[in-house]
């Protein structure tokens, strides 16, 4: 007869809100691993837990804040960005991640990430993109593929989605990659890295939702958009960025890799004399 | 100037650049802005100031960006500040709510044009009063001052940082073109004649048990945790229990909001802040706040000179409404005239409160409403008065 074993302790209880759970996720979510990898890599980091600090706008992933066990702020809907801005400069000894959704980060909040990126304020923006608006139902939203269905595009999207490296890196920021949620190793050393990367650093997570996004495409479990990941991710660094955009039309190839890292200068307020 | 960068002494100042140097004496060291009319000038001066005295500037791409900035930086623990008007202040409806929900303390200094839309940038207006008191969704209750002068724009400036870190609330300063354009004569005090209120802060370290958002005091207040400090806390803008957690429930949400408009309520005559002048034997007052309350005094002292029992009551601050002060007043008035540079929204304020007819002197705003107007009216409602009782 089968027994049922019961740890007395998850390896991240210590960064994580126990008494938050269960969470609000769906069945083949992707956000909750993307979650552990920032998880881990806190734990991993060279600075204090207490030193983290972790802002998020409104949707699925914006409940990031809330199991998080570290100072957290849930904002609004596509203001974590400048929100984080502002915990940053009032306190540089404070490592500011913003975890959010593709909705979040780039249609409502769109134009703070790019200028965000362009001032190229040390903070680190994790953006899963899981192609819609999973918490409203499953809407259509600025990285939804051409041609997707969804509840407001039930006739395919006639839109073509923002290939986010590409406009990260024309907006300025110092490190950007993609990844998704089968990569969960270089999503973890990606957040570890831009953690002590100096500037704005991206790191865009694929992520499925079956239930939001997939039912409508034919990607009804979660594990049916991790085997599409499998089958079509190929390491594109080194491509021209503007090849980067996601396809899920045919045999579309879905690039991943490093494709941003450089040293532009980071954002420093103006100071004349030497701060208190 | 000191080392806090307090410029104490006699000065011949614009209203907006006395506002900037209120915020430095207060002790704000963040300021996040975007460009707008006729505010333009307070952002000005803290990009020049601030370099100098420690402090932080950071031009936003927008309004909405400048107030979710604002509200970061005082999360982490600095008095912080944007700068706006009308079209600005629309903007930052919505986070002005979120201040209310995390009670993270902020001042927003809406320099009024005149209104709605691009309306007249250059020139002034006091229409965006009743935006101030409802223009974010939900019930709450925050507070809001009305300078009507350059000194003012200075002392409430200071006084709104206070009161805000006081009562975890934000603070709408809400001046006009006038005032922020006019050139007057500012004293700055000594630094160590300007009172800062520190916030009120855990008295305990970070334990298992502490809830963040549980309000003990009689105040209803509770201390504030700022980012990394080790507590590990949740902020969220989804109503909340105590300990900062999301709850959906009816009852916890009755309670929050409830508790944050209280905390405003219960502390009103604390906040609240009317200036007198010429009350004692009044039969008509005259209320009036801003520039507008310039022309208002001028008049009540005309009619008085034309041996009308005129008195002139200004609204230093607009809100909470001066409810208990307004109501022992009309013990003694047989009528109410309202002064001020919009259609009618304090006046239908003041409605609300009295048996006596109230009587508007309005404007839409693009000019300083002139005292002869104002003492116009007066003596209308004056002759009316004396048709009534004989």
């Amino acid at each position: 007869m089968a027994t049922t074993i019961v740890a007395d302790k998850h390896p991240l209880d210590e960064i994580l809100r126990s008494d938050r759970m269960p969470h609000i996720w769906c069945p083949g979510c992707g956000i909750g691993i993307a979650m552990r990898c920032y998880a881990k890599a806190i734990l991993d980091s060279d600075r204090p837990i207490d030193s983290h600090v972790v802002v998020s706008g409104i949707g699925c992933s914006g409940r990031v804040a809330g199991y998080m066990n570290i100072d957290s702020y849930h904002t609004t809907h596509g203001r974590g960005i400048p929100f984080a801005i502002g915990l940053k400069l009032a306190n540089p000894n404070l490592t500011v991640t913003v975890f959010s959704g593709d909705g979040d980060l780039a249609a409502i909040g769109g134009n703070h990430l790019i200028h965000a990126a362009r001032r190229n304020v040390d903070i680190t923006v994790i953006c899963t993109n899981n192609f819609n608006y999973g918490m409203t139902g499953g809407q259509m939203g600025p990285t939804t593929p051409f041609g997707a269905i969804t509840s407001t595009s039930p006739y395919g999207s006639p839109e073509l989605p923002f290939n986010l490296p590409y406009l990260l890196a024309a907006a300025g920021a110092n490190f950007v990659s993609r990844w998704t949620t089968i990569h969960v190793r270089q999503v973890k050393q990606d957040i570890l890295y831009a953690f002590n990367k100096s500037g704005f650093s991206f790191i865009e997570v694929l992520a499925p939702c079956p239930v939001g996004f997939g039912k409508y495409n034919s990607l009804d479990e979660g594990l049916d958009e991790m085997l599409l990941y499998k089958e079509r991710c190929v390491v594109g660094e080194g491509l021209p960025l503007e090849d980067l955009g996601i396809d899920l039309r045919e045999d579309q190839p879905i690039y991943i890799g490093h494709f941003i890292d450089r040293d532009l200068k980071p954002y420093q307020p103006t100071m004349l004399k030497a701060s208190e | 100037m000191t080392p806090r960068g307090v410029l104490t002494g006699k000065h011949f100042l614009q209203g907006d650049l006395a506002c900037a140097e209120g915020a430095i004496a207060a002790g704000c060291r963040f300021f996040g802005g975007y460009p707008i009319t006729p505010s333009s000038e307070i952002a000005e001066r803290l990009a020049r100031r601030f370099p100098e005295t420690g402090g932080i500037f950071v031009q936003m791409e927008d309004e909405i960006g400048s107030i979710a900035a604002v509200l970061g930086a005082s999360a982490a623990g600095m008095r912080a500040m944007t700068a706006t008007s009308g079209p600005g202040f629309s903007l930052m409806m919505e986070n002005l709510g979120l201040a209310v929900m995390m009670e993270i303390p902020c001042v927003v200094v809406n320099v009024q044009r005149g209104s709605p839309s691009t309306g007249l940038p250059t020139l002034p207006g006091q229409s965006d009063i009743m935006q101030a008191r409802w223009g974010s969704h939900g019930d709450y209750a925050l507070i809001a001052y009305s300078p009507w002068s350059p000194q003012e724009m200075f002392d409430l400036t200071v006084h709104a940082f206070n009161m805000s870190d006081r009562y975890r609330v934000p603070v709408l300063l809400m001046a006009d073109e006038v005032v922020g354009h006019m050139v007057e004569r500012v004293i700055i005090p000594a630094e160590d004649q300007i009172q800062i209120w520190e916030r009120k802060r855990p008295r305990s370290s970070p334990t298992e048990t502490f809830k963040p958002f549980q309000a003990d005091d009689p105040d209803l207040v509770p201390p504030m945790v700022h980012a990394g400090e080790g507590y590990r806390i949740h902020y969220t803008g989804l109503t909340h229990d105590e300990r900062g957690y999301p709850d959906m429930s009816a009852e916890t949400h009755h309670r929050l909001v409830t508790r944050l408009v209280e905390k405003i309520n219960r502390n009103a005559n604390h906040i609240i802040h009317t200036e007198h002048h010429r009350m004692d034997d009044a039969r008509i007052a005259v209320l009036a706040y801003g520039s507008t309350a310039r022309s208002a005094r001028r008049a009540v002292n005309d009619a008085r000179r034309a041996g009308i029992p005129a008195g002139f009551i200004r609204l230093v601050s607009l809100w909470p409404f001066p409810e208990s002060q307004i109501k022992q007043i009309a013990e003694q008035v047989d009528a109410f005239i309202v002064a001020e540079m919009n259609l009618g929204q304090m006046s239908l304020e003041l409605e609300r409160h009295v048996r006596q007819p109230v009587v508007g002197v309005h404007h839409a705003g693009g000019v300083m409403m002139s005292p002869e107007r104002i003492l116009g009216v007066i003596q209308e409602v004056a002759s009316r008065g004396n048709n009534h009782r004989s």
